[in-house]
């Protein structure tokens, strides 16, 4: 099909980048930032290029690469696209570059900041590529490190507990997945999701793990997946380190990161343990709806901007995983209706990874005019001093909202309908969080912008065009998918039907 | 391979010949010492070139040496010796470019160090028993010259502490080991003849002469509840002499209980299983859980070796293939990056800022004042940390594998010690390196540290490349490693002493 | 019987030799040397001693006479050939690290009470009769009581030497006695006929008593506890080089004597240590005696802070391990005891000749006088370093070896199946508690740093050859211990 190695060149070039940045000590600020946002670029040119190889309508891997890596553990340099991760290459190619813009005005240790971007860009798109557990795993903890230290550099006064205590939730949900990965190799033999998937698929991978244990190496890698969306009650990192961060990197973080937990629940967890995320789904369900629930109210108590958006990432991205849980949870047959939840898990994907990261940088904006107050009260009467801010973020809250029109609400009532399918009683309870989720993003809305003119809106200047440049784009495609989400359900359908017509 | 020998008798002389060059100059030691080192991991890096993996001990020297005992001069090597010895060089070399501002008594320090050197060469490619004892003894006393004379904090403590525990371990090694010699009959030395006489030993006496063997081994491998010497030699000992003592001298106990304990007596082996497993996980754990609280930076690493040990003694203990070679590997990649962790904290900070508190680094932008050695802390803790894409992971993941195996419960408890050491990892790195307040650090520090000279910088270099090397290629040294673990003495071992 | 002279005096060359030495020496000291200077005359004493001594050794080493002579008197097999090379090799040495002339006032007098004890020495390795063995072991430890007091400048020196006679003598007393009981049982006094004429006996409560007594005597010639008293005062007091010779070819010879005593002479009432229960005889005994140096040797020497009593307690120590070879020689021979005892003579020897060059050049008493060696004299630092590791058996040093050999030969009698093999296998551990007080030693010569000007030592050359010589040959067994073990076979 192609003779280039897309998939490779897709994740190596950003660190290309970091490299250059690594080797020229002597670039100016401007310099650095430029090649960073020129490299991060690459990820949307060549993701593009890779969906113009990319055949929708068949399913599979495609632009598959395998080469022998090391012998002694059967491992394999395997990587492989399919809908689901086109998606996340794309959305990984549009918040990234967003994100380094947000980034522009970062002035200390530019370089350094620029590398550890483009750093951790590369090892999410890895994580995104990668088909076997040994390199999916290296990108998967090397995204940590330059995240840890985003947060830790140039983060607020809380950073430094808050990237501490963000890496060890995550390693320690990691280190229950290397064992478990450790117990399927040392049951199977091979590391590479495709095949381990084809076991579990003809159902021996349960059996040679042993019943009892395959239970407990389940538990592993949901542990691990768990921390890292985070899932009800592993999220208590996740506000504090969105808050914490610097603006760019909580666009990246809850734009990318985030997806990538909900990815393996979808890439691994699922295909390799049906029955026992079948069996667990009671609990799982209460524990997603949890996230969409207690997500929303707790974003509704918040008054801190970040913290409020930091919440409401955690509902939204339960949103994924009610969906996931509530299909391995049928035990009717509902091809339409898993289909249905399954396609609207991963747009919602991709519409909070626009969504959120929007907000995170209107928040941003915020924090930089009022000299880094962020508080709900802060503000007020911004959209008289600010319209076209106030305009652009208010799509990105309506967006985020669900509201119809916007992308926001084709996932979330994909999910809802699918999951109404599935277990209506679920639905029902979800639809609690969607309340709240109006009503905080509502008292956003109003108290920033609305109401008498505030201490920190005064002064307060519209959007530069270097802003613009970095929120307009998001905003775009907003209304584009909302009108058009036949743009990436095409992408996603074949997929979502092939799982949905294998539901075990 | 037939040069490997030469490995040893060039770092004996070159001990000689550094001992003389310091009479002359310390600059003239320092090269002498120098080009021995190259001389010697250059000559394992040809051995390796010229290397054919295979199951069994590939002989290099066999001469009587002792004939009125049955003891020969016997030097042999397979892929386990190959990847230590190639360590060993590496870490020498290593050593040595950190050593570079010793100036008080260079040439005896050098000498001390090759002296070291060439008693680790010789325990590695040792095929008698008695002459790897011999090797291992020599391998001992200058450790205690060089950290009495030339350490830190409480070093003649440190260092007596240090050769009396190690002293200790290896006379019970003796104890066991004559004990076997004499129970065969008194006819042989040779590690293959020791194990075939040994399989017909009543099983109590197995299980005793293994518990002799393998703990005096063990001592020095940092096997929980006996590795107190090593925190305190560790953080006692000169940069260099930490580095080789972390990196090289702990992988002599683990061989040890690999090459000699293990293949003589599997149903020993057998028997104490668990109690060595549980062993090297409360070592994992508690060395792990010591080093988060510790205040002294060195402590940290020091008590992260004890740690990382632990992962060795496991993967030994589970007593298959896949696990040991783990436990291979990563005597390898702790080796590299115990040392290089030593480097960063004993010589490119302590040097400068000559305080090892971690309350006293904080408050100083040392990020900023040493780019250099936060860069490669950074990633020698997260190559320490176990992260995918450094040595540590593939074999940590090894031996989780193998240890499954065996008992999935030590699997789980062990993976425990993966975040332990995350924590501890992370928590040095943010005080040492990203003091309390990043932010203002970017003013003129007050004293400008002496810049980091090539010596250190090339050191540090070359141990980075090494893991990394190893940890996105762990194959080229499991190529070695794998077939010498399938010789018919290994497989023994594997079978628990059943034929 | 039929005496043959000729064949006596051929076989006895070294000793005449000895003997004529130590009385030219008088003569000569009377008629020319004494009207030298003070430090001339020490040296030419001195030099005339070293000659005799060579002279002796080179017949010792030309003459391959070898069997019984004089009757049954002397019997001249590999082991008293080789011991008395020993013996005489270890004199050699004595008089290379006699340095300190000021301290001996009569130096004619001194070599040639050296020149009688290595002749009392040298004959008690050979003595196959009582009455012949207790002659020499009483020329060479009378020789020593005075030379253990012959510094009579100090008062400590005349202590010394009274405690080592009082208890020497004693234990001479026992000796005796223990021999005339032997001979009233079996009316012998050559040791192979005595050992056949018990062999029909069976144990008696009189063999039981001549046993004890002679045991007593060995215990307390060779410093083992519990009657190993007198050793940390006569290593203290004595004059340096009195005490290396004691330390040294003393216990070598005695060791040799003691073996052939209980072995060729009284292994018919060995007994068994090996296993329990024991089995009446001396063996039992001596392991009694052998665990008990090991432990109280080394547990008290990690008390001291003298560098001689810290010696004396390490070498009731390794009296103790010497007993354990002297256990395993019934089976595997004597050539472990000899190499250990050999290698072990060499090292204190060594050690005490470094004591008396610091002494030479200051004061030498205490662990903290020989701080900041390595500066003052490196070559007297690296061969102190030879030495203290060599009693401490680092390989590649002989005391390494002589350590594995005694602790193979005890393991091999029963394995762990009896306290010989224990024995054995806690003198091993035990080594690693020694350690510890030989590195006490070694960090002062190596590590502590002294302050002020540094008093450089000066060694003669005398003495740094025979440091060489030592240290060299302990290398030189150590990495090739087949050259000593070879010999007994």
């Amino acid at each position: 099909m192609s003779a280039l190695p897309w998939l490779s060149l897709i994740i190596f070039t950003p660190w290309v980048g970091a490299l250059l940045l690594a080797l020229s000590s002597r670039a100016s600020a401007a310099a650095c930032r430029a090649v960073a946002l020129g490299f991060s670029l690459s990820t949307l040119l060549i993701g593009a290029v890779a969906w113009t190889h990319f055949d929708s309508a068949a399913g599979g891997y495609q632009l598959v690469e395998r080469y022998p890596w090391i012998s002694g553990l059967n491992v394999h340099y395997h990587l492989g696209l399919d809908g689901m991760s086109l998606l996340l290459v794309l959305l990984t190619g549009l918040v990234a570059p967003a994100a380094l813009l947000a980034s522009w005005r970062v002035e200390r240790d530019a370089r350094l900041f620029n590398l550890l971007f483009l750093l951790l860009q590369g090892a999410a798109l890895g994580v995104f590529l990668a088909l076997d557990f040994f390199h999916w795993f290296v990108f998967w903890e090397l995204s940590l490190v330059p995240a840890f230290f985003l947060i830790r550099l140039w983060g607020g006064p809380g950073a430094a507990p808050a990237a501490y205590q963000f890496v060890i939730y995550t390693i320690a949900g990691s280190a229950f997945m290397l064992a478990a990965f450790a117990a399927i190799y040392a049951a199977t033999g091979t590391l590479e999701f495709p095949q381990l998937a084809d076991l579990a698929a003809k159902g021996s991978l349960a059996v040679k793990l042993g019943p009892a244990w395959a239970t407990a190496v389940f538990l592993g890698v949901f542990l691990g997946l768990a921390v890292k969306v985070p899932l009800f009650p592993f999220h208590t990192w996740l506000p504090a380190a969105y808050a914490e961060a610097p603006t760019g990197a909580s666009m990246f973080l809850t734009g990318v990161m985030s997806k990538m937990g909900v990815y393996g629940f979808l890439r691994i967890l699922w295909p390799l343990f049906p029955a026992q995320l079948h069996a667990a789904s009671g609990v799982l369900l209460w524990l997603a709806l949890g996230g969409v629930v207690l997500g929303a109210f707790a974003a509704l108590k918040q008054t801190d901007l970040k913290r409020m958006i930091a919440y409401s990432s955690i509902n939204h991205v339960s949103y994924c995983l009610l969906a996931l849980f509530a299909v391995a949870g049928a035990t009717t047959s509902a091809p339409a209706a898993a289909a249905s939840a399954f396609s609207g898990a991963l747009l919602q994907m991709f519409n909070h990874g626009l969504s959120a990261s929007a907000l995170f940088f209107c928040v941003g904006v915020l924090e930089a005019r009022s000299g880094g107050r962020r508080g709900l009260d802060d503000f007020g009467g911004a959209r008289t001093a600010a319209p076209v801010f106030a305009g652009l973020c208010g799509i990105a809250m309506f967006s985020s909202l669900g509201l119809p029109g916007l992308n926001g609400f084709v996932g979330e009532f994909l999910i809802f309908r699918g999951v109404f399918g599935l277990a209506p009683w679920a639905a029902a309870v979800a639809c609690l969080g969607l309340l709240a989720t109006a009503l905080f993003l509502l008292t956003f809305w109003q108290r920033v912008f609305h109401g008498p003119v505030a201490s920190g809106a005064r002064n307060f200047a519209d959007l530069a065009p270097l802003e613009i440049a970095t929120l307009l784009p998001g905003v775009v495609l907003m209304f584009l998918l909302g009108v058009m989400p036949q743009l990436l359900v095409g992408l996603i359908n074949p997929l979502v039907t092939a799982w949905a017509a294998h539901l075990p | 391979m037939s040069l490997l020998p030469l490995a040893i008798y060039v770092s004996f002389a070159g001990a000689l010949l550094a001992l003389a060059a310091g009479a002359h100059s310390a600059a003239a030691a320092r090269w002498t010492a120098l080009l021995g080192a190259l001389a010697g991991w250059g000559l394992t890096l040809a051995a390796a070139g010229g290397f054919v993996p295979a199951a069994g001990l590939q002989t290099l020297t066999d001469v009587a040496w002792i004939p009125q005992l049955g003891i020969r001069y016997h030097l042999a090597a397979d892929g386990i010796s190959l990847t230590l010895v190639v360590l060993t060089g590496l870490a020498a070399v290593a050593g040595i470019l950190f050593s570079w501002n010793i100036g008080e008594r260079a040439g005896e320090f050098f000498a001390l160090y090759l002296a070291l050197i060439g008693g680790v060469y010789g325990v590695f490619l040792s095929a008698d028993a008695f002459v790897l004892f011999v090797f291992y003894e020599i391998a001992i006393v200058p450790k205690y010259f060089l950290i009495a004379n030339w350490g830190s904090t409480n070093r003649e403590y440190g260092a007596m502490k240090l050769v009396l525990y190690s002293f200790g371990g290896s006379a019970l090694v003796l104890a066991g080991l004559l004990w076997a010699y004499a129970a065969g009959g008194g006819q042989s030395f040779a590690l293959d003849d020791l194990a075939a006489t040994a399989a017909h030993f009543p099983r109590g006496q197995q299980v005793g002469m293994f518990a002799l063997v393998f703990l005096g081994f063990a001592v020095l491998a940092g096997l929980f509840p006996f590795h107190t010497w090593a925190p305190t030699g560790h953080v006692a000992a000169p940069t260099a002499a930490s580095m080789l003592l972390a990196g090289v001298v702990m992988k002599l106990g683990a061989y040890g209980c690999l090459r000699v304990a293990m293949p003589l007596f599997p149903i020993g082996l057998a028997y104490w299983q668990p109690v060595i497993a549980w062993l090297a996980i409360a070592g994992i754990l508690y060395a792990g859980f010591v080093a988060l609280v510790q205040e002294d930076f060195k402590f940290v690493i020091a008590y992260s070796s004890v740690s990382h040990m632990g992962f060795v003694l496991l993967g030994l203990a589970a007593a298959n293939a896949t696990a040991a070679a783990g436990a291979v590997l990563q005597m390898f990649s702790h080796g590299v990056i115990a040392g290089l962790l030593f480097a960063v904290v004993g010589r490119m900070v302590y040097e400068r800022t000559h305080t090892r508190q971690l309350a006293d680094l904080q408050v100083q932008p040392l990020f900023r004042l040493l780019p250099f050695a936060a860069v490669t802390f950074v990633l020698a803790g997260l190559a320490s940390m176990g992260m995918p894409g450094f040595s540590g992971f593939p074999a940590e993941l090894t031996i989780l594998i193998g240890t499954w195996r065996v008992s999935p419960v030590w699997a789980i408890a062990a993976a425990g010690g993966v975040l332990v050491a995350a924590a501890f990892t992370l928590r040095v790195i943010q005080l040492s390196f990203f003091g309390t307040n990043p932010a203002g650090a970017a003013a003129a520090p007050e004293h400008p540290l002496p810049p980091l000279t090539l010596a250190e910088k090339s050191g540090a270099v070359l141990l980075l490349a090494a893991t990394i090397i190893v940890g996105l290629r762990p194959d080229l040294l499991l190529d070695w490693i794998t077939p010498a673990l399938q010789s018919p003495l290994m497989q023994a071992v594997w079978k628990g002493g059943t034929p | 019987m039929n005496p043959d002279y000729a064949l006596l005096a051929q076989a006895l060359l070294p000793e005449i030799a000895l003997v004529v030495g130590a009385l030219l020496v008088l003569g000569l000291d009377l008629a020319i040397f004494r009207r030298q200077e003070p430090a001339a005359r020490y040296r030419l004493v001195m030099n005339f001693g070293a000659m005799a001594v060579t002279v002796a050794l080179i017949f010792a080493c030309s003459t391959g006479f070898s069997g019984p002579v004089f009757g049954d008197v002397l019997f001249f097999d590999t082991l008293a050939l080789i011991t008395r090379q020993g013996v005489l090799m270890l004199t050699l040495f004595t008089f290379g690290i006699a340095c300190d002339a000021r301290r001996l006032r009569h130096p004619a007098e001194y070599v040639a009470v050296i020149l009688f004890a290595a002749t009392g020495l040298i004959l008690m390795a050979a003595a196959q009769q009582l009455l012949l063995a207790f002659l020499a072991l009483e020329l060479a430890s009378i020789s020593l009581y005075v030379l253990a007091g012959f510094d009579k400048s100090r008062p400590e020196s005349a202590e010394a030497a009274l405690k080592y006679f009082l208890i020497g003598g004693m234990a001479a007393a026992f000796l005796l006695f223990g021999f005339s009981l032997l001979y009233g049982l079996t009316g012998s006094l050559i040791l192979p006929q005595i050992g056949m004429m018990l062999m029909p006996q069976g144990p008696s409560p009189l063999l039981l008593i001549a046993l004890v007594m002679v045991l007593v005597a060995f215990g307390f010639k060779t410093a083992a506890a519990p009657f190993h008293l007198w050793a940390p005062d006569a290593y203290q007091g004595a004059p340096t080089p009195s005490a290396a010779l004691i330390a040294s070819a003393s216990k070598l010879a005695g060791l040799v004597f003691f073996y052939r005593l209980l072995w060729p002479g009284l292994g018919m009432s060995a007994g068994d240590a090996a296993r329990l229960p024991f089995t009446i005889g001396w063996v039992p005994v001596v392991a009694l005696l052998s665990g008990a140096s090991l432990l109280l040797g080394n547990i008290a020497a990690l008390a001291q802070t003298n560098i001689r009593r810290l010696l004396a307690y390490s070498a009731i120590a390794h009296a103790g391990a010497m007993l354990l070879g002297v256990i395993a020689a019934g089976a595997s021979g004597p050539a472990p005891l000899f190499y250990y005892a050999f290698t072990y003579a060499i090292a204190a020897i060594g050690a005490f000749g470094v004591i008396a060059l610091v002494e030479n050049a200051g004061r030498c008493e205490n662990l903290a006088d020989l701080a900041g060696l390595h500066r003052r004299s490196p070559l007297l630092a690296g061969c102190l370093l030879v030495f203290i590791l060599s009693l401490a058996g680092i390989p590649p040093l002989a005391g390494f070896f002589g350590k594995f050999v005694i602790f193979a030969a005890a393991l091999k009698l029963n394995g762990l199946g009896g306290p010989a093999g224990w024995l054995a296998v806690a003198a091993i551990l035990l080594s690693a508690v020694a350690l510890y007080y030989y590195l006490l030693i070694l960090k002062q010569a190596l590590v502590v740093r002294t302050d002020g000007p540094i008093r450089r030592i000066t060694v003669p050359p005398a003495a740094t050859a025979t440091l060489l010589t030592a240290a060299g040959l302990l290398v030189l067994f150590g990495l090739f211990p087949s050259v000593l073990l070879g010999l007994f076979q």
